[in-house]
């Protein structure tokens, strides 16, 4: 009897511990090889055969199609640079300059991975569409209403995450943050 | 007292590898990963577009709405493959997954460095098996070798502004797909 108990209990305790630790990894996402600049994280071996096997799982639970390494490289944030979880009723300022690359593009996603309704039908920037100041520095404001110079809209959702991908880039899984790779500040500032 | 720590332990472990299971069984198993979700509307051997993204809904979560897109989801079983891709005129790459999701190769149109991204796909076995001459005669050709029989290529075309989307789908309707000899 205390066999049976025993071995029911280290089953149950089994089924709960592991999968829910695989359920938590998927959701929250623990890919190694995580490249930090700013408040900005790209895991550029998943572009490549490297890839974990974490960050594998979590694409084919997703559907996502992760970026080559020969393509490009995406970089992801969440929150600002003092930690703070964006917010789209916030506005937010992206300010500075992007790592060398041919191409940029900046879109804003809610945390599944899809576009958000907005009036101005804008999910995003190109490199090429951006207004720059002379020295070559851009700032994006990201708010739920209209604001002059570059607006990226909100939509008015609660939580969304910035993706910035570069292609036809040197930065890769040897990218250390600093003068090589500099990547645009972000700040949450007055929310509505 | 002792005992039942025993069995709390062996449930730990047990479930460590009950973990480790799920993550490295999952992708096999996975029913909505993107090759599944693009079987029904990409046929096989054949480049066919793919709607772009939109809040009411996406192909694939986090695609990016600046590139136009079109996959070719092949099957290798019958021979090798040619894919060839003109070059628009921001920027163009191609980017193979194979069957369980992994990138294993992708390139942009300055690495293949002409107007047209072209190259041949095959698996090991069949580039083993080409004729060794004819290697040294196409000795420019590019040969990729896919580590699984099916996989996807997804070709991305970028329209920097909104207005060049058109044009990148156009450049992107020219490329092809087909098993060599067919």
């Amino acid at each position: 009897m205390r066999l049976l108990i025993g071995s029911l209990l280290a089953f149950l305790i089994a089924a709960a511990t592991g999968l829910g630790a695989t359920w938590f990894t998927l959701t929250r996402g623990t890919a190694f090889g995580a490249v930090t600049i700013g408040a900005w994280t790209a895991w550029p071996r998943t572009g490549t055969p490297g890839i974990d096997p974490y960050a594998r799982a979590a694409n084919a639970r997703s559907g996502a199609v992760p970026v080559g390494a020969g393509d490009g490289v995406a970089f992801v944030a969440s929150a600002d640079d003092a930690n703070k979880r964006f917010d789209g009723r916030c506005d937010t300022v992206l300010r500075g300059t992007t790592p060398a690359a041919r191409f940029w593009t900046l879109t804003l996603y809610d945390p599944d991975g899809r576009l958000i309704a907005n009036s101005a039908g804008r999910y995003g920037f190109t490199s090429q569409e951006i207004v720059r100041q002379a020295d070559g520095s851009f700032e994006i404001v990201v708010a739920p209403r209209a604001r002059p110079g570059n607006w990226l809209p909100t939509g008015g959702a609660e939580r969304y995450v910035l993706v910035l991908r570069l292609y036809d880039t040197p930065v890769g899984a040897a990218t250390r943050a600093g003068k090589e790779a500099q990547m645009p500040s972000i700040a949450v500032r007055s929310c509505s | 007292m002792t005992r039942w720590l025993m069995w709390l332990l062996g449930g730990v472990v047990l479930g460590g590898i009950v973990h480790l299971g799920t993550i490295l069984l999952l992708p096999s198993a996975a029913t909505r990963d993107a090759y599944s979700r693009l079987s029904p509307m990409a046929r096989v051997n054949s480049v066919v577009p793919i709607p772009e993204p939109a809040p009411e809904g996406a192909p694939l979560p986090f695609m990016d709405p600046a590139f136009a897109v079109a996959v070719c989801r092949y099957d290798l079983s019958t021979g090798p493959l040619k894919l060839s891709a003109p070059v628009s005129q921001a920027y163009t790459s191609v980017s193979f997954y194979a069957r369980d999701g992994v990138a294993y190769y992708a390139i942009n149109d300055r690495a293949a460095g002409r107007r047209a991204i072209e190259l041949d796909l095959m698996t090991v076995q069949q580039h083993n098996d080409t004729p060794e001459e004819e290697d040294v005669t196409a000795a420019d050709r590019l040969i990729v070798e896919s580590p699984s029989i099916t996989g996807l290529i997804v070709l991305r075309a970028l329209a920097p502004e909104p207005g060049l989307m058109s044009k990148a789908r156009e450049a992107l309707a020219a490329a092809q797909c087909r098993i060599q000899g067919s």
